[in-house]
């Protein structure tokens, strides 16, 4: 695990660089082209730019992105099963905090992280999630949300969006000098002859392929994050079926999520805004095939980085694989991830964690196969409730059994409960 | 005078070498040590929750007294016992073999079931159950990383030198336990 950080840092500080110089290189070309001799002004102004940028979205991004994203804070009482299985995965995952727990009012089923490291962690999750899934398959997606948080995506990935905004934004701003306002010094550029006109031409090529460039590497690291964050959540879980069927149950769902938008669409489990026909789609996409996802997750012989690994291999045809070697050759890793099959090691972690993940299931099914359609119900009521709760609505249990639930603006006022219309007084703020 | 400065550069080198591998070693240690504390406390956690799970359960199960017993009973012992690794694990292996029971047994009381006090413990009790059985999976996999650095060459040096200990595992059930259970018609 730490092996698999530590090459995420390694490989994050070269992408960085190399995007940073892709920005200062356009700063410098475009001041150049716009004036002679203003290629230092043009690198202030991106350095300026990146700068600004970069504070923002460390001190201010995930609250931002929790606002767009319309979603709120819930606690222990609020929703139990969701507290407890964000908890599991914590201890699973070795994270020093348990991170904030988020819900979206939305009725398709989806999840996300945020936060720039471990202390700060936030894992939000949507209404319809909680509706959907069994117990066994939101651990999986959550395994996966604090994958990304282990493997330190978020930060990596703000970082190299932050580029990717400052690139954009710059050669945006460029095209509009050029086009619009650089009349007067075209004409003095042409008189300087053919190195300038040379620049101008680098310019603007520049302009027109660092956008793309930028995008591309920002989608193709995005993709591999999802991968990444795929393996991770089989080996907190040990049981890679969980997050398998729970992205099948998502990607079932064809609701796109309302408030998603383009720029918050990579930090989502699964793609928001549905995926485009294949073919072009698979390198424009911030997520690869969700089918793709699940065919790796049912051909893994183990849950370890290693299987995943091999698994990732047969899928998808490549000959890479996803998992950094490093992560991979550490002996402790292999090790780890193949108790089975190694004699050192009897305690056998696998068997541990799947029947004690599983023994509500078990006990459901032995039941009979009606509490299955039960279930599903339970699930509704307790996540439509916990929707009141965040709302303010206040709850008056009634002798007869009914449960009324009251729009807080009825505080102080009495009710009648329709079932046996006994007279209630709605208490504010009662619970 | 170069030689001199190569001998130097040479045991600098050696230092710092075998600084980064006692300090690794030591890191190993502590993580198998926090991640022990980690199911400490979810130990203790559930030694708490029975006692309240009983007492709910008791006026629905009256003809279940023996179930009943035995994970009070398990308890107990579980709370009682000290000393090793393997000890602990055997009593709290026990312990969760009563809880299986129980809830199995739970599930032909259609009016426990829909207790709602009952149920908010049941998801405590699968919780705290799971969030054990994934302390264990994180400690095992930190003594296992620790008994690796221990064994292999070359912190294996360092570690004899400082003498090091080998840590045991937390096993999951007694052998016998681990076989597929029979099923009889």
């Amino acid at each position: 695990m730490w092996e698999l950080i530590r090459a995420n840092q390694r490989r994050a500080a070269t992408l960085v660089v190399a995007m940073a110089a892709l920005l200062f290189l356009l700063g410098y070309v475009l001041g150049d082209a716009l004036a002679p001799g203003g290629g230092v002004t043009g690198l202030l102004v991106a350095f300026l730019l990146w700068v600004v940028l970069s504070l923002v979205s460390y001190f201010q991004g995930d609250s931002i992105f929790l606002a767009l994203a319309g979603a709120r804070k819930i606690t222990k009482a609020d929703h139990p099963q969701l507290i407890n299985v964000v908890e599991e995965m914590t201890i699973a995952a070795g994270l020093p905090k348990v991170p904030d727990v988020y819900v979206m009012d939305e009725a398709a089923p989806n999840a996300f992280a945020t936060g720039r490291d471990p202390q700060h962690a936030v894992v939000a999750v949507t209404a319809g999630l909680l509706e959907t899934l069994e117990r066994s398959e939101l651990q999986g997606v959550i395994a996966h949300e604090l994958g990304h948080v282990k493997n330190r995506d978020v930060l990596y990935m703000m970082m190299v969006g932050i580029m990717l905004g400052a690139i954009v934004l710059l050669a945006d701003l460029g095209s509009r000098v050029f086009f619009f306002g650089g009349g007067r010094r075209r004409t003095s550029s042409r008189s300087d002859g053919q190195g300038q006109l040379l620049i101008v031409i680098v310019a603007v090529a520049l302009m027109i392929l660092a956008p793309i460039v930028a995008q591309l590497i920002y989608l193709a690291l995005s993709r591999r994050r999802e991968y990444l964050a795929d393996a991770s959540s089989a080996l907190f879980t040990r049981y890679p079926e969980g997050l398998a069927s729970a992205l099948e149950k998502i990607s079932r769902a064809s609701t796109p999520l309302a408030t998603a938008t383009r720029a918050t669409a990579p930090m989502y489990i699964v793609n928001p805004l549905g995926v485009s026909a294949r073919g072009l789609a698979d390198i424009t996409s911030t997520h690869p095939p969700t089918s793709e996802r699940i065919r790796i997750l049912r051909s893994m012989a183990g849950a370890g980085l290693a299987r995943y690994d091999d698994a990732f291999r047969t899928v998808t045809g490549k000959k890479g694989g996803v998992v950094p070697r490093s992560a991979l050759t550490a002996p402790e890793q292999a090790a780890a991830t193949a108790p089975a099959a190694s004699p050192a090691m009897p305690a056998v972690p696998v068997a541990a964690a799947v029947p004690a993940a599983t023994l509500a299931q078990a006990q459901a099914a032995a039941a009979a196969p009606v509490s299955a359609a039960a279930g599903r119900l339970e699930r509704v009521r307790q996540t439509t409730d916990m929707l009141w709760r965040l709302n303010q609505f206040i709850f008056i249990p009634c002798a007869c059994g009914t449960t009324l639930k009251v729009p807080p603006a009825y505080a102080g006022q009495e009710i009648a409960c329709p079932q046996c219309g006994a007279r209630h007084t709605v208490q504010p703020g009662a619970a | 005078m170069i030689f001199g400065l190569v001998l130097l550069v040479l045991i600098v080198v050696a230092v710092a070498w075998v600084m980064g591998m006692y300090n690794g070693l030591v890191g190993s240690r502590n993580e198998v040590k926090n991640s022990w504390s980690q199911i400490d406390v979810q130990l203790k956690r559930r030694h708490d929750l029975i006692p309240n799970l009983v007492e709910t359960v008791k006026g629905y199960m009256g003809h279940e007294r023996g179930t009943l017993e035995a994970v009070t009973k398990a308890r107990q012992q579980a709370v009682e016992v000290t000393g090793s690794v393997e000890d602990r694990a055997k009593a709290e292996n026990a312990l969760s073999q009563t809880l299986r029971s129980l809830f199995a047994v739970a599930e032909a009381y259609p009016d426990l079931k829909a207790n709602q006090n009952f149920l908010a413990l049941q998801e405590e009790l699968t919780s705290t159950e799971n969030k054990i059985s994934f302390a264990r999976q994180y400690y095992n996999d930190a003594v296992l990383r620790l008994n690796n650095r221990i064994q292999m060459f070359p912190s294996s040096v360092i570690a004899g030198m400082f003498n090091f200990q080998q840590e045991k595992f937390f096993e999951v059930e007694a052998a016998e336990d681990r076989q597929v259970p029979q099923v009889k018609f």
